[in-house]
Protein backbone atom coordinates (compact mmCIF):
# COMPACT_ATOMS: atom_id res chain seq x y z
CA UNK A 1 0.00 0.00 0.00
CA UNK A 2 0.82 3.85 -0.51
CA UNK A 3 -0.38 7.19 0.91
CA UNK A 4 -3.21 8.73 -0.37
CA UNK A 5 -2.94 11.17 -3.24
CA UNK A 6 -5.28 14.40 -1.90
CA UNK A 7 -6.08 15.62 -5.21
CA UNK A 8 -9.48 15.84 -5.73
CA UNK A 9 -11.01 14.99 -9.49
CA UNK A 10 -12.24 17.65 -11.72
CA UNK A 11 -15.95 17.35 -12.17
CA UNK A 12 -16.84 16.23 -15.68
CA UNK A 13 -18.35 18.24 -18.27
CA UNK A 14 -21.34 17.25 -19.46
CA UNK A 15 -23.11 18.95 -22.65
CA UNK A 16 -24.95 22.41 -22.76
CA UNK A 17 -27.67 21.39 -24.68
CA UNK A 18 -29.14 23.36 -26.97
CA UNK A 19 -31.32 25.69 -24.16
CA UNK A 20 -27.65 27.13 -22.82
CA UNK A 21 -28.85 30.67 -23.62
CA UNK A 22 -31.43 30.27 -20.87
CA UNK A 23 -28.83 30.44 -18.69
CA UNK A 24 -25.96 32.09 -20.18
CA UNK A 25 -27.68 34.58 -22.45
CA UNK A 26 -31.28 34.70 -21.22
CA UNK A 27 -31.94 37.63 -23.56
CA UNK A 28 -31.23 35.38 -26.71
CA UNK A 29 -33.74 32.31 -25.51
CA UNK A 30 -36.21 35.45 -25.10
CA UNK A 31 -36.45 35.99 -21.55
CA UNK A 32 -36.10 39.78 -20.12
CA UNK A 33 -36.00 41.07 -16.72
CA UNK A 34 -33.88 38.72 -14.37
CA UNK A 35 -30.89 40.22 -15.11
CA UNK A 36 -29.96 43.54 -16.24
CA UNK A 37 -28.42 42.72 -18.91
CA UNK A 38 -27.15 39.84 -20.51
CA UNK A 39 -22.99 38.64 -19.06
CA UNK A 40 -20.33 39.39 -21.57
CA UNK A 41 -22.09 41.67 -23.96
CA UNK A 42 -19.09 43.14 -24.74
CA UNK A 43 -15.19 42.66 -23.54
CA UNK A 44 -14.70 46.52 -23.89
CA UNK A 45 -15.99 49.54 -22.67
CA UNK A 46 -16.10 53.10 -24.08
CA UNK A 47 -12.52 54.60 -24.43
CA UNK A 48 -10.96 51.09 -24.96
CA UNK A 49 -7.47 51.87 -26.19
CA UNK A 50 -6.21 49.82 -29.48
CA UNK A 51 -7.79 49.01 -33.05
CA UNK A 52 -11.47 48.26 -32.95
CA UNK A 53 -12.35 45.15 -35.11
CA UNK A 54 -14.80 42.84 -35.69
CA UNK A 55 -14.76 39.07 -36.69
CA UNK A 56 -17.31 37.10 -37.73
CA UNK A 57 -17.86 33.75 -39.00
CA UNK A 58 -19.71 30.68 -38.95
CA UNK A 59 -19.70 27.24 -37.40
CA UNK A 60 -19.67 23.96 -39.37
CA UNK A 61 -20.49 20.01 -38.42
CA UNK A 62 -18.75 17.20 -39.67
CA UNK A 63 -21.54 17.30 -42.98
CA UNK A 64 -20.47 21.07 -43.79
CA UNK A 65 -24.09 22.23 -41.76
CA UNK A 66 -23.74 25.29 -40.09
CA UNK A 67 -24.67 24.85 -36.27
CA UNK A 68 -27.15 27.46 -35.47
CA UNK A 69 -27.52 26.87 -32.08
CA UNK A 70 -23.71 27.03 -30.59
CA UNK A 71 -22.36 29.35 -27.71
CA UNK A 72 -18.68 31.06 -28.09
CA UNK A 73 -17.28 32.82 -24.99
CA UNK A 74 -13.78 35.04 -25.83
CA UNK A 75 -10.87 35.78 -23.85
CA UNK A 76 -8.09 38.13 -24.88
CA UNK A 77 -5.61 40.67 -23.51
CA UNK A 78 -5.65 44.28 -23.90
CA UNK A 79 -3.60 46.17 -26.79
CA UNK A 80 -0.91 45.95 -25.03
CA UNK A 81 -0.66 42.28 -24.11
CA UNK A 82 -2.29 42.24 -20.11
CA UNK A 83 -4.98 40.75 -18.42
CA UNK A 84 -7.78 42.24 -16.65
CA UNK A 85 -6.58 42.51 -13.31
CA UNK A 86 -3.07 42.85 -13.93
CA UNK A 87 -0.97 46.00 -13.63
CA UNK A 88 -0.97 48.21 -16.22
CA UNK A 89 -4.20 46.79 -17.89
CA UNK A 90 -6.60 48.91 -19.23
CA UNK A 91 -9.53 49.18 -17.56
CA UNK A 92 -12.13 49.91 -20.37
CA UNK A 93 -10.91 45.81 -21.56
CA UNK A 94 -12.45 43.50 -19.50
CA UNK A 95 -11.81 41.32 -22.15
CA UNK A 96 -14.33 38.71 -22.04
CA UNK A 97 -17.34 38.06 -24.52
CA UNK A 98 -20.14 36.03 -24.71
CA UNK A 99 -21.97 35.51 -28.65
CA UNK A 100 -23.80 33.14 -30.16
CA UNK A 101 -24.53 31.89 -33.79
CA UNK A 102 -27.53 33.46 -35.24
CA UNK A 103 -30.63 31.07 -34.60
CA UNK A 104 -31.54 31.46 -38.66
CA UNK A 105 -28.34 32.57 -40.27
CA UNK A 106 -25.93 31.02 -37.82
CA UNK A 107 -23.48 33.50 -38.22
CA UNK A 108 -21.44 35.22 -35.04
CA UNK A 109 -19.81 38.09 -34.55
CA UNK A 110 -17.70 39.93 -31.86
CA UNK A 111 -16.40 43.21 -31.70
CA UNK A 112 -13.57 43.95 -29.70
CA UNK A 113 -10.16 45.26 -29.69
CA UNK A 114 -7.13 44.10 -31.49
CA UNK A 115 -5.03 42.18 -28.65
CA UNK A 116 -1.12 42.52 -28.09
CA UNK A 117 1.44 40.11 -28.11
CA UNK A 118 1.19 38.19 -24.53
CA UNK A 119 4.39 37.41 -23.47
CA UNK A 120 4.91 34.00 -21.21
CA UNK A 121 6.80 32.31 -18.82
CA UNK A 122 10.11 31.54 -19.68
CA UNK A 123 10.59 35.03 -22.15
CA UNK A 124 8.83 33.65 -25.44
CA UNK A 125 5.97 35.79 -26.94
CA UNK A 126 2.82 34.83 -28.15
CA UNK A 127 1.52 36.64 -31.10
CA UNK A 128 -2.17 38.39 -30.89
CA UNK A 129 -4.65 36.31 -30.44
CA UNK A 130 -7.94 35.62 -28.68
CA UNK A 131 -9.02 32.41 -26.62
CA UNK A 132 -12.08 31.20 -27.79
CA UNK A 133 -14.15 28.41 -25.88
CA UNK A 134 -17.09 27.00 -27.71
CA UNK A 135 -20.26 24.97 -26.44
CA UNK A 136 -23.57 23.64 -28.09
CA UNK A 137 -25.56 20.33 -28.27
CA UNK A 138 -23.68 17.69 -29.23
CA UNK A 139 -20.53 19.09 -27.73
CA UNK A 140 -19.88 16.76 -24.53
CA UNK A 141 -16.88 19.09 -23.41
CA UNK A 142 -16.54 22.98 -24.47
CA UNK A 143 -13.94 22.99 -26.86
CA UNK A 144 -10.90 25.56 -26.82
CA UNK A 145 -9.42 26.98 -29.90
CA UNK A 146 -7.74 30.53 -30.59
CA UNK A 147 -8.11 33.09 -33.12
CA UNK A 148 -4.85 35.02 -35.03
CA UNK A 149 -4.78 37.41 -36.97
CA UNK A 150 -2.86 37.18 -40.61
CA UNK A 151 -1.55 40.94 -40.49
CA UNK A 152 0.44 39.97 -37.52
CA UNK A 153 3.94 38.54 -37.51
CA UNK A 154 2.93 34.38 -36.14
CA UNK A 155 6.33 32.99 -37.11
CA UNK A 156 7.65 32.82 -33.76
CA UNK A 157 4.45 31.75 -31.77
CA UNK A 158 5.13 28.64 -29.54
CA UNK A 159 1.38 27.42 -30.22
CA UNK A 160 1.33 27.39 -33.41
CA UNK A 161 4.71 26.33 -33.82
CA UNK A 162 4.04 23.15 -32.39
CA UNK A 163 1.17 21.88 -34.89
CA UNK A 164 2.82 19.43 -37.35
CA UNK A 165 0.86 19.25 -40.45
CA UNK A 166 1.26 23.10 -41.21
CA UNK A 167 -1.58 23.49 -43.58
CA UNK A 168 -3.62 23.11 -40.21
CA UNK A 169 -2.08 26.34 -38.88
CA UNK A 170 -4.75 27.97 -41.31
CA UNK A 171 -7.55 26.76 -39.72
CA UNK A 172 -6.50 29.35 -36.50
CA UNK A 173 -6.02 32.84 -38.43
CA UNK A 174 -8.62 35.02 -39.25
CA UNK A 175 -8.35 36.79 -42.36
CA UNK A 176 -8.81 40.42 -43.31
CA UNK A 177 -11.82 40.88 -45.38
CA UNK A 178 -11.73 44.90 -45.04
CA UNK A 179 -10.54 47.50 -42.64
CA UNK A 180 -11.10 46.44 -39.29
CA UNK A 181 -13.42 43.57 -40.33
CA UNK A 182 -11.86 39.53 -40.26
CA UNK A 183 -13.79 36.15 -41.30
CA UNK A 184 -12.86 33.22 -39.09
CA UNK A 185 -14.86 30.25 -39.19
CA UNK A 186 -15.08 27.23 -36.86
CA UNK A 187 -15.24 23.21 -38.63
CA UNK A 188 -15.30 20.93 -36.10
CA UNK A 189 -14.62 17.73 -38.28
CA UNK A 190 -13.58 16.84 -41.82
CA UNK A 191 -12.19 18.76 -44.55
CA UNK A 192 -10.27 21.84 -42.94
CA UNK A 193 -11.08 20.74 -39.28
CA UNK A 194 -10.28 23.88 -37.08
CA UNK A 195 -7.25 23.14 -34.49
CA UNK A 196 -8.76 22.36 -30.88
CA UNK A 197 -6.78 22.98 -27.90
CA UNK A 198 -5.79 20.93 -24.55
CA UNK A 199 -4.08 23.50 -22.57
CA UNK B 1 5.71 39.71 -16.94
CA UNK B 2 3.05 37.73 -15.39
CA UNK B 3 2.39 36.10 -12.14
CA UNK B 4 -0.05 33.42 -13.32
CA UNK B 5 0.33 29.98 -11.92
CA UNK B 6 0.32 26.90 -14.07
CA UNK B 7 -3.04 24.60 -14.59
CA UNK B 8 -2.45 20.90 -14.02
CA UNK B 9 -2.91 19.22 -17.36
CA UNK B 10 -6.87 18.24 -17.97
CA UNK B 11 -7.89 14.70 -16.89
CA UNK B 12 -9.09 14.28 -19.82
CA UNK B 13 -10.29 10.27 -18.82
CA UNK B 14 -12.75 11.56 -16.16
CA UNK B 15 -14.33 13.40 -19.10
CA UNK B 16 -17.27 12.20 -21.06
CA UNK B 17 -16.03 10.68 -24.67
CA UNK B 18 -16.51 13.42 -27.26
CA UNK B 19 -17.78 10.86 -29.83
CA UNK B 20 -20.67 8.77 -29.00
CA UNK B 21 -22.87 6.95 -30.97
CA UNK B 22 -26.03 6.74 -28.63
CA UNK B 23 -25.68 10.61 -28.43
CA UNK B 24 -26.15 11.16 -31.89
CA UNK B 25 -25.64 14.86 -32.29
CA UNK B 26 -22.27 14.02 -30.97
CA UNK B 27 -21.11 11.86 -33.97
CA UNK B 28 -20.83 14.83 -36.33
CA UNK B 29 -20.32 17.58 -34.05
CA UNK B 30 -17.33 15.89 -32.25
CA UNK B 31 -13.44 16.96 -33.86
CA UNK B 32 -12.22 13.90 -35.56
CA UNK B 33 -8.14 14.80 -34.71
CA UNK B 34 -6.38 14.85 -31.53
CA UNK B 35 -6.40 18.30 -29.96
CA UNK B 36 -3.47 20.10 -29.36
CA UNK B 37 -1.67 19.57 -26.11
CA UNK B 38 0.80 22.34 -24.60
CA UNK B 39 1.23 23.23 -21.30
CA UNK B 40 -1.15 26.21 -20.17
CA UNK B 41 -0.13 29.81 -20.39
CA UNK B 42 -1.50 33.26 -19.48
CA UNK B 43 -4.02 33.15 -21.40
CA UNK B 44 -5.57 29.85 -20.03
CA UNK B 45 -4.56 31.53 -16.23
CA UNK B 46 -6.01 34.17 -16.69
CA UNK B 47 -9.98 34.54 -16.85
CA UNK B 48 -13.03 37.19 -16.07
CA UNK B 49 -13.81 37.90 -12.39
CA UNK B 50 -16.97 39.15 -11.91
CA UNK B 51 -17.65 40.70 -8.40
CA UNK B 52 -20.65 41.11 -6.15
CA UNK B 53 -22.30 43.35 -7.27
CA UNK B 54 -23.32 41.90 -10.47
CA UNK B 55 -26.16 40.02 -8.32
CA UNK B 56 -29.29 41.08 -8.09
CA UNK B 57 -31.58 40.02 -4.93
CA UNK B 58 -32.97 37.43 -6.30
CA UNK B 59 -30.60 36.00 -8.80
CA UNK B 60 -30.32 32.91 -7.23
CA UNK B 61 -33.75 32.37 -6.30
CA UNK B 62 -35.92 30.76 -9.79
CA UNK B 63 -38.62 30.02 -7.64
CA UNK B 64 -39.22 34.10 -7.67
CA UNK B 65 -36.69 35.65 -9.51
CA UNK B 66 -38.85 35.62 -13.19
CA UNK B 67 -41.65 37.79 -11.70
CA UNK B 68 -39.17 39.87 -9.12
CA UNK B 69 -41.03 38.09 -6.35
CA UNK B 70 -44.39 39.25 -7.67
CA UNK B 71 -45.54 35.30 -7.74
CA UNK B 72 -43.70 32.23 -7.14
CA UNK B 73 -42.90 29.28 -9.31
CA UNK B 74 -45.04 26.20 -9.83
CA UNK B 75 -43.34 22.76 -8.33
CA UNK B 76 -41.53 21.23 -5.43
CA UNK B 77 -39.59 23.79 -3.88
CA UNK B 78 -35.75 23.10 -3.34
CA UNK B 79 -32.43 24.47 -2.29
CA UNK B 80 -29.12 23.18 -4.25
CA UNK B 81 -25.89 24.22 -2.67
CA UNK B 82 -22.30 23.13 -2.36
CA UNK B 83 -18.92 24.59 -2.80
CA UNK B 84 -16.79 25.18 -5.72
CA UNK B 85 -13.18 23.64 -4.64
CA UNK B 86 -10.36 23.15 -6.89
CA UNK B 87 -8.25 19.48 -7.76
CA UNK B 88 -5.77 20.75 -4.48
CA UNK B 89 -8.88 20.59 -2.29
CA UNK B 90 -8.55 24.22 -2.05
CA UNK B 91 -11.92 26.13 -2.06
CA UNK B 92 -12.62 28.52 -5.11
CA UNK B 93 -14.09 32.00 -3.35
CA UNK B 94 -15.87 34.98 -5.25
CA UNK B 95 -16.47 32.68 -8.55
CA UNK B 96 -19.80 33.13 -10.55
CA UNK B 97 -21.74 30.00 -10.96
CA UNK B 98 -24.80 29.85 -13.29
CA UNK B 99 -27.64 27.60 -13.96
CA UNK B 100 -30.50 26.67 -16.03
CA UNK B 101 -33.59 24.30 -16.04
CA UNK B 102 -36.73 22.90 -17.74
CA UNK B 103 -39.60 24.10 -15.58
CA UNK B 104 -41.92 21.32 -13.33
CA UNK B 105 -43.55 19.87 -16.22
CA UNK B 106 -39.89 19.33 -18.05
CA UNK B 107 -40.16 22.61 -20.58
CA UNK B 108 -37.86 24.84 -21.23
CA UNK B 109 -38.44 28.49 -21.75
CA UNK B 110 -36.49 28.57 -25.35
CA UNK B 111 -37.65 29.34 -28.74
CA UNK B 112 -36.46 25.85 -29.86
CA UNK B 113 -38.11 24.04 -27.23
CA UNK B 114 -41.64 22.40 -28.55
CA UNK B 115 -42.43 20.02 -26.07
CA UNK B 116 -46.54 20.61 -25.13
CA UNK B 117 -45.48 20.41 -21.09
CA UNK B 118 -47.36 24.01 -20.61
CA UNK B 119 -44.54 26.97 -19.63
CA UNK B 120 -45.01 28.34 -15.72
CA UNK B 121 -45.69 31.37 -16.51
CA UNK B 122 -43.90 31.97 -13.20
CA UNK B 123 -40.70 30.72 -13.98
CA UNK B 124 -37.80 32.00 -15.90
CA UNK B 125 -34.98 28.77 -15.48
CA UNK B 126 -31.77 30.82 -14.78
CA UNK B 127 -30.16 31.69 -11.81
CA UNK B 128 -26.72 33.03 -10.58
CA UNK B 129 -24.32 33.17 -7.51
CA UNK B 130 -20.78 33.84 -7.00
CA UNK B 131 -19.15 31.46 -4.57
CA UNK B 132 -18.41 33.36 -0.84
CA UNK B 133 -14.93 33.16 0.63
CA UNK B 134 -15.08 29.41 1.45
CA UNK B 135 -16.28 28.48 -2.00
CA UNK B 136 -20.19 28.30 -0.72
CA UNK B 137 -23.20 28.51 -2.87
CA UNK B 138 -26.55 27.99 -2.65
CA UNK B 139 -30.02 28.60 -5.26
CA UNK B 140 -33.45 28.00 -4.29
CA UNK B 141 -35.31 26.41 -7.39
CA UNK B 142 -37.94 24.23 -7.73
CA UNK B 143 -37.21 20.19 -8.98
CA UNK B 144 -37.28 20.76 -12.68
CA UNK B 145 -39.06 17.36 -14.81
CA UNK B 146 -37.71 14.80 -16.82
CA UNK B 147 -38.33 15.50 -20.39
CA UNK B 148 -38.47 13.47 -23.74
CA UNK B 149 -35.76 14.23 -26.53
CA UNK B 150 -35.24 13.32 -29.88
CA UNK B 151 -32.45 11.07 -30.33
CA UNK B 152 -32.85 7.05 -30.05
CA UNK B 153 -36.99 6.53 -30.49
CA UNK B 154 -37.71 7.46 -26.81
CA UNK B 155 -35.47 8.79 -24.87
CA UNK B 156 -35.75 10.87 -21.83
CA UNK B 157 -33.76 13.52 -19.73
CA UNK B 158 -33.44 12.90 -16.30
CA UNK B 159 -34.42 15.51 -13.87
CA UNK B 160 -31.31 18.17 -14.08
CA UNK B 161 -30.00 21.18 -13.87
CA UNK B 162 -27.01 22.92 -16.16
CA UNK B 163 -24.08 24.23 -14.13
CA UNK B 164 -21.50 27.48 -15.68
CA UNK B 165 -18.84 27.24 -13.96
CA UNK B 166 -15.91 30.00 -14.39
CA UNK B 167 -13.30 29.44 -11.20
CA UNK B 168 -10.12 32.48 -12.05
CA UNK B 169 -8.84 31.09 -14.80
CA UNK B 170 -10.13 30.72 -18.47
CA UNK B 171 -8.91 27.10 -18.75
CA UNK B 172 -10.85 25.86 -15.63
CA UNK B 173 -14.11 26.86 -17.53
CA UNK B 174 -16.79 24.01 -17.29
CA UNK B 175 -19.79 23.63 -17.88
CA UNK B 176 -22.00 20.29 -16.32
CA UNK B 177 -25.23 18.88 -15.65
CA UNK B 178 -26.65 18.05 -11.50
CA UNK B 179 -28.90 15.12 -11.58
CA UNK B 180 -31.27 13.87 -8.34
CA UNK B 181 -30.58 11.11 -6.54
CA UNK B 182 -32.52 8.26 -6.54
CA UNK B 183 -33.41 9.26 -10.43
CA UNK B 184 -33.97 5.75 -12.29
CA UNK B 185 -33.39 7.67 -15.70
CA UNK B 186 -30.00 8.59 -14.69
CA UNK B 187 -29.26 4.73 -15.54
CA UNK B 188 -31.37 5.11 -19.15
CA UNK B 189 -29.62 8.65 -20.30
CA UNK B 190 -27.65 8.37 -23.23
CA UNK B 191 -25.98 11.95 -22.44
CA UNK B 192 -24.94 10.99 -19.10
CA UNK B 193 -24.19 7.76 -20.76
CA UNK B 194 -20.87 9.84 -22.33
CA UNK B 195 -19.16 9.68 -19.35
CA UNK B 196 -17.74 5.79 -19.31
CA UNK B 197 -16.19 6.12 -15.86
CA UNK B 198 -19.76 5.70 -13.43
CA UNK B 199 -17.41 6.48 -10.38
CA UNK B 200 -17.42 9.85 -12.53
CA UNK B 201 -20.75 9.99 -12.94
CA UNK B 202 -22.10 9.53 -9.30
CA UNK B 203 -20.26 12.66 -8.78
CA UNK B 204 -22.77 14.88 -11.13
CA UNK B 205 -25.67 12.69 -8.57
CA UNK B 206 -26.51 15.09 -5.85
CA UNK B 207 -27.68 13.12 -2.27
CA UNK B 208 -30.52 14.32 -0.97
CA UNK B 209 -29.76 16.35 1.96
CA UNK B 210 -32.64 16.09 4.78
CA UNK B 211 -30.44 17.67 7.81
CA UNK B 212 -29.91 21.20 5.15
CA UNK B 213 -33.84 21.60 4.44
CA UNK B 214 -35.83 23.15 6.08
CA UNK B 215 -39.22 21.64 7.75
CA UNK B 216 -42.09 22.78 6.12
CA UNK B 217 -40.51 24.47 3.44
CA UNK B 218 -37.99 22.91 0.70
CA UNK B 219 -35.86 19.97 0.82
CA UNK B 220 -32.28 20.25 -0.27
CA UNK B 221 -29.76 18.40 -2.10
CA UNK B 222 -26.14 19.04 -1.97
CA UNK B 223 -23.62 19.58 -4.98
CA UNK B 224 -20.19 20.18 -4.84
CA UNK B 225 -18.03 20.97 -7.85
CA UNK B 226 -13.88 20.56 -8.81
CA UNK B 227 -12.27 23.01 -11.24
CA UNK B 228 -8.92 22.16 -12.46
CA UNK B 229 -6.14 23.47 -9.74
CA UNK B 230 -3.15 25.09 -10.45
CA UNK B 231 0.21 23.22 -9.97
CA UNK B 232 1.84 24.42 -6.43
CA UNK B 233 5.54 23.96 -6.19
CA UNK B 234 8.33 26.73 -4.95
CA UNK B 235 10.15 26.37 -8.26
CA UNK B 236 7.71 27.82 -10.27
CA UNK B 237 9.14 31.54 -10.20
CA UNK B 238 12.55 30.14 -12.50
CA UNK B 239 13.56 30.33 -15.53
CA UNK B 240 12.23 27.40 -18.01
CA UNK B 241 14.82 24.94 -17.59
CA UNK B 242 16.64 26.03 -14.37
FE1 LIG C 1 -31.50 20.12 -20.14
Amino acid sequence: MVQTLNTLIETPSQTSGPYVHIGCIPSFAGIEGIYPEDLGKSPIAHGAKGEIITISGSIFDGTGWTMRDAMFESWQADATGRFAGQEGADPQVSGFCRFAAGKDTGQFTLRTIKPGAVKMRGGSVMAPHISLWIVARGINIGLNTRIYFDDEDNSADPLLARIEQRQRVDTLIAKKVADGQYRFDVRLQGAGETVFLDL
Amino acid sequence: MTDTKVLMPRRREVHPVPHDPDYKTSVPRSPSLPLLSMESTPSEETGPRFGHGLLGALDNNLISNFTQGKALAIGERIRVHGRVLDETGRAVPHTLVEIWQANAGGRYRHIKDSYFAPLDPNFGGCGRTITDENGYYEFMTIRPGAYPWPNRANDWRPMHIHFSIFGHAFGQRLISQMYFEGDPLINHCPIAATIKDRSQLDTLVAPLDLQSSRPMDYLAYKFDIVLRGHRQTMFENKMEGM
